[in-house]
């Protein structure tokens, strides 16, 4: 009964011929792709940049190097590349509703920001003092004393 | 079915990662990450922003490239293939759990002077209902509030930068005597930040922490069951591929943990 069971979940036998170089291939894949973030999230912190342009398209790179590493972790080490097209299709279909919630609710939040700026003053100026703060905090040296 | 559950779990962590940054598009201030994980396990309070997590994100990548290798063996049927490979796993995940440990631990005990309401002075640490990451206040505002700050606050900054008194001991000193050991140069002051911080970090850090232990857990029974041979037994070592898909998920989610709370 068990063997059964156990044989309905396997969609596909996979190749016992696999090599691990394979997996050796994606960790080293995975551990530059991670160096380059770090890089790129000191970076901001030793450019100390203000909000904007600049500063978004670095924070888009690091989201979109995390994407890549999430879609090798789901492909090689989950083996979900191997499994049969329709099964994929059932995981990765539903997980497409999060391009809509996080569209969604970050604008939502935003426009909460945007709102209570416009109606509640004290709140707009506060907001402008302490990001005005924020810039004239130099950061310290990396490796110096806090 | 493994995979189904993986993917509701995953609903479950998005919900909390997007009311996150919900929360932090409507703030106009939110610290960055590199001011608040800068530190590291016996190195004081020397400035290095983001090299313990690296190291924390070092180790979950490493256990899953151990657990991938354990199923590997497992497709070959070679029992003490599996058995080292499922104890190393083990090894990365209580590592992690341990640096976690120590992360929280300095982030909640750590003692920061901030700004209060009242134009005082007072020392806090970075819990659910205090965070000390805003903008730094300037010498003037510190002079004023330093006199205005009672003498138990002056006695818990004293506190802060000098251990060799209990607060006790220093609560008793004249308001003089604690000030002259107030040293206005080394004296960082900071306004305090937006609370909401210290709830989705110790939350969701929390959240995937619990899942790293019970995946610890898991791979323990697994290890155990593989060494008595119940796989061997079964004829095949699929319940090892599905601890490990447990186990990658753990990973993947701190992939983006690691995003929202520490890179950007």
């Amino acid at each position: 009964m068990e063997h059964a069971n156990a044989a309905t979940e396997v969609t596909i036998h996979h190749e016992p011929a696999e090599s691990t170089k394979r997996i050796w291939k994606v960790f080293w894949i995975l551990l530059v792709i991670t160096m380059v973030e770090l890089g790129l999230g000191l970076s901001l912190y030793a450019l100390d940049l203000p909000e904007g342009l600049r500063m978004h398209l670095i924070k888009g790179v690091i989201i979109i190097l995390s994407l890549a590493k999430a879609y090798y972790i789901v492909s090689v080490f989950m083996h979900l590349g191997d499994e049969i097209r329709n099964m994929i299709m059932t995981i990765v279909v539903p997980l497409m509703l999060f391009i809509w919630f996080i569209l969604a609710f970050i604008y939502d939040g935003n426009s909460y920001k945007n709102l209570r700026n416009k109606y509640d003053r004290y709140y707009q100026e506060r907001g402008v003092q302490q990001n005005q703060l924020k810039k004239e905090t130099k950061p310290t040296k990396f490796g110096g004393k806090d | 079915m493994m995979w189904y559950f993986l993917m509701s779990d995953s609903f479950t962590f998005g919900a909390f990662l997007i009311s996150y940054g919900s929360i932090r598009f409507s703030q106009n201030y939110w610290p960055s990450p590199s001011y608040v994980f800068n530190t590291f396990p016996g190195a004081g309070e020397t400035n290095l922003p983001l090299a313990f997590v690296s190291l924390m994100t070092f180790i979950l990548i490493m256990s899953s490239v151990t657990m991938v290798l354990a199923v590997h063996e497992g497709h070959h049927g070679n029992r003490n293939g599996v058995v080292k490979w499922m104890a190393w796993t083990i090894v990365g995940g209580l590592c992690f759990l341990s640096c976690q440990a120590w992360e929280w631990t300095h982030l909640i005990t750590s003692e920061h002077i901030v700004l209060t309401d009242k134009n005082t002075l007072d020392v806090i640490g970075q819990t659910m209902s205090g965070n000390p990451w805003g903008p730094a206040v300037d010498p003037t505002t510190i002079t004023q509030a330093l006199a205005a700050t009672p003498v138990e606050g002056l006695a818990k900054i004293v506190h802060a930068h000098d251990h060799s008194h209990t607060v006790q001991q220093l609560a008793g000193m004249s308001r003089d005597q604690l000030m002259g050991m107030i040293n206005m140069n080394e004296l960082h002051v900071t306004e305090k930040g937006p609370i909401a911080f210290g709830g989705y970090f110790f939350g969701i850090t929390g959240f995937h922490g619990f899942h790293v232990f019970s995946g610890v857990v898991i791979n323990t029974i697994m290890l155990i069951m593989a060494k008595t041979g119940v796989f061997d037994r079964k004829g095949h070592y699929l319940m090892i591929e599905k601890a490990g898909l447990y186990w990658h998920f753990v990973d993947l989610v701190w992939v983006f943990v690691f995003l929202c709370f520490y890179l950007i």
